[in-house]
């Protein structure tokens, strides 16, 4: 009801009229609310699709463009098929530590009416899409290990069964009711991870090292040259995961709120001082800025910034972010020529060690400063991270971050194991040679002559 | 008449059809290409792996002129595509046992 009609209406008793006030005042925050996580779920799709896929589709060779922008995009359907049978309810069905539940299988209760559990201001199935759309991420993510050699019906297959075995099980102990994991709802190694730096980066990114080396390196890597096709892709993707990120950190808010802010605030800082951590590095090294190093800190200080930025200032986000530029350069440089991995497009020195060390940021730099909402029985707000005085929650970080690593190396190692009996996880030699654009998919990226 | 080969660096193909233009040959088919003679070729770094890159590119630019003009247009051409450096290019010049202006069945130098 609006104000004016309120005005108009309202009802001499002033019982009632305190009453329809509230429940307008009510109303007016919901409305509020769920236009920005509308928002922010347009804005995290837009993060793999055209954001992911343009960054990967510029990082591989010509003949794989269309091969790699379609592993992000088929994500954006069969994700959210499975999403609506079984995989909300997988993750947020229940309430027990380690998986959810088939109550809201088919999404069965799933409607307009708010679920005072996991966000009381906005409609349930405003919850569930915004959701939908980090479960659409996380595997498409993984991508860049596997690049430019995985058969396109192996991939689907994988990234089916790993969102049914990994991501659906850490999500339930991250964010689910009663999780493990769960901070905000009993769980009982409490983890701060504010927007998925366990759930979607440590993840993804672990699973892609796992592909990486079960699947082996490209034909004639490293030996021969596998430069980027273009960049120019690359450059309007990464800075289109820089905006969907406000969506992917502020809207973890779940509302439109003081917090949602501090957490835009925080990623924008992070990813800004990451750029010039790599591109520093990268000066001292080869006395070169380039784009590449660019986009790529700023990725990774996104990354990096996730699980903290709910609950950081400003200038300790920096600090996180300048952190993660530099080691996931020292990853994707020092540690990847070292054990000579093909983790093609960097899925794991990007998403595993900056997620890893975001996580374990966190852990020192939360404050209750920042977010206030976690309270002891008495109602007392209880400290957050190091600079809190509650140094331990460092221990439950690398608990958090370590069982993120466990399910994403046993998992990924089950499923690949499973697609490879199943239809075979690479493509032949002569259909790599060939490219998957033309062999996987029957069609070319570039065409100048027509 | 002679056939002209010249392999030249893209940026000074403008100046070179201009030079060409002024002493009235404009006919000429040019091809993007790459390679390289003596020049050196330059370092790529993508995210720490270093790549040499030594075929260069570079235009390859095809004309056929009578004999008594060949030796103008070498001159202009070399003129004109030349900076001083290294990696400037080469021009080759063959004899052309015929040509054929296939509109209307010209022969030899009133092909061309």
């Amino acid at each position: 009801m609006t104000p004016a009609l309120l005005a108009q209406t309202a009802p001499a008793d002033p019982q009632a009229r305190i009453a329809a006030l509230e429940a307008s005042v009510k109303s007016a925050q919901m409305a509020g609310d769920n236009a920005w996580m509308l928002v922010s779920s347009a804005l995290v799709l837009m993060m793999t699709g055209p954001g992911l896929a343009l960054f990967y589709g510029g990082l591989v060779r010509r003949k794989n463009v269309l091969g790699t922008v379609m592993q992000s995009f088929i994500l954006m359907a069969v994700v959210t098929v499975i999403w609506a049978v079984v995989g909300y309810s997988l993750a947020f069905g229940g309430s027990s530590p380690v998986i959810g539940n088939f109550g809201f299988a088919f999404l069965n209760g799933v409607g307009s009416t708010p679920n005072p559990d996991y966000a009381p201001t906005i409609p349930h199935q405003t919850f569930m899409v915004y959701q939908l759309m980090f479960a659409i991420i996380t595997p498409a993510l993984i991508c860049g290990a596997f690049a430019e050699r995985m058969k396109f019906s192996a991939m689907v297959l994988f990234t089916t069964l790993w969102s049914l075995l990994v991501y659906f099980p850490m999500a339930h102990m991250v964010w689910g009711k009663g999780g493990l994991l769960n901070a905000a709802l009993g769980g009982s190694i409490p983890t701060l991870d504010f927007a998925g730096g366990t759930v979607v980066h440590i993840t993804s990114g672990v699973s892609a090292l796992v592909c990486a080396l079960y699947l082996g390196p490209r034909l004639g890597y490293p030996a021969t040259p596998m430069k980027p096709h273009n960049l120019v892709l690359s450059f309007i993707g990464a800075c289109l995961l820089w905006v969907g990120w406000f969506g992917f950190n502020a809207g973890s808010a779940l509302s439109a709120s003081g917090l949602a802010t501090s957490a835009f605030v925080a990623t924008h800082f992070g990813a800004a001082a990451a750029t010039l951590g790599w591109l520093g590095a990268e000066w001292i090294e080869h006395r070169k800025f380039s784009v590449l190093g660019g986009i790529s800190g700023a990725v990774a200080g996104l990354v990096a910034i996730t699980p903290a930025s709910g609950f950081v200032k400003p200038f300790p986000a920096m600090v996180i972010g300048l952190a993660a530029g530099v080691v996931c350069y020292l990853m994707v440089t020092r540690v990847k020529a070292r054990f000579r991995y093909d983790d093609s497009l960097d899925a794991f020195g990007v998403h595993g060690a900056g997620g890893t060390l975001g996580a374990i940021l966190t852990g020192v730099f939360a404050t209750s400063a920042v977010n206030d909402s976690f309270k002891d029985a008495a109602g007392k707000v209880l400290p957050l991270g190091l600079v809190d005085g509650h140094g331990s929650q460092i221990v439950n970080q690398i608990v958090g971050a370590g069982i993120a690593w466990l399910i994403a190396i046993v998992g990924s190692l089950i499923i690949l194991k499973i697609c490879d009996l199943a239809v075979g996880l690479r493509v032949t030699k002569e259909q790599e040679t060939e490219g998957l654009d033309l062999s996987m998919h029957g069609e070319e990226g570039y065409i100048f002559e027509s | 008449m002679k056939k002209i080969e010249a392999i030249i660096q893209p940026f000074k193909l403008e100046e070179v059809k201009e030079s060409l233009k002024a002493i009235g040959i404009d006919g000429m088919t040019i091809t993007e290409v790459r390679g390289h003679g003596r020049q050196k070729g330059h370092k790529e770094v993508y995210r720490g792996q270093e790549y040499t890159v030594d075929l260069l590119p570079k235009v390859k630019l095809e004309m056929v002129v009578a004999d008594d003009r060949y030796e103008e247009v070498v001159q202009k051409l070399a003129f004109s595509a030349r900076t001083g450096k290294i990696g400037d290019g080469k021009i080759f010049v063959y004899e052309v046992a015929e040509a054929i202006r296939i509109r209307n069945n010209d022969r030899g130098e009133t092909a061309l």
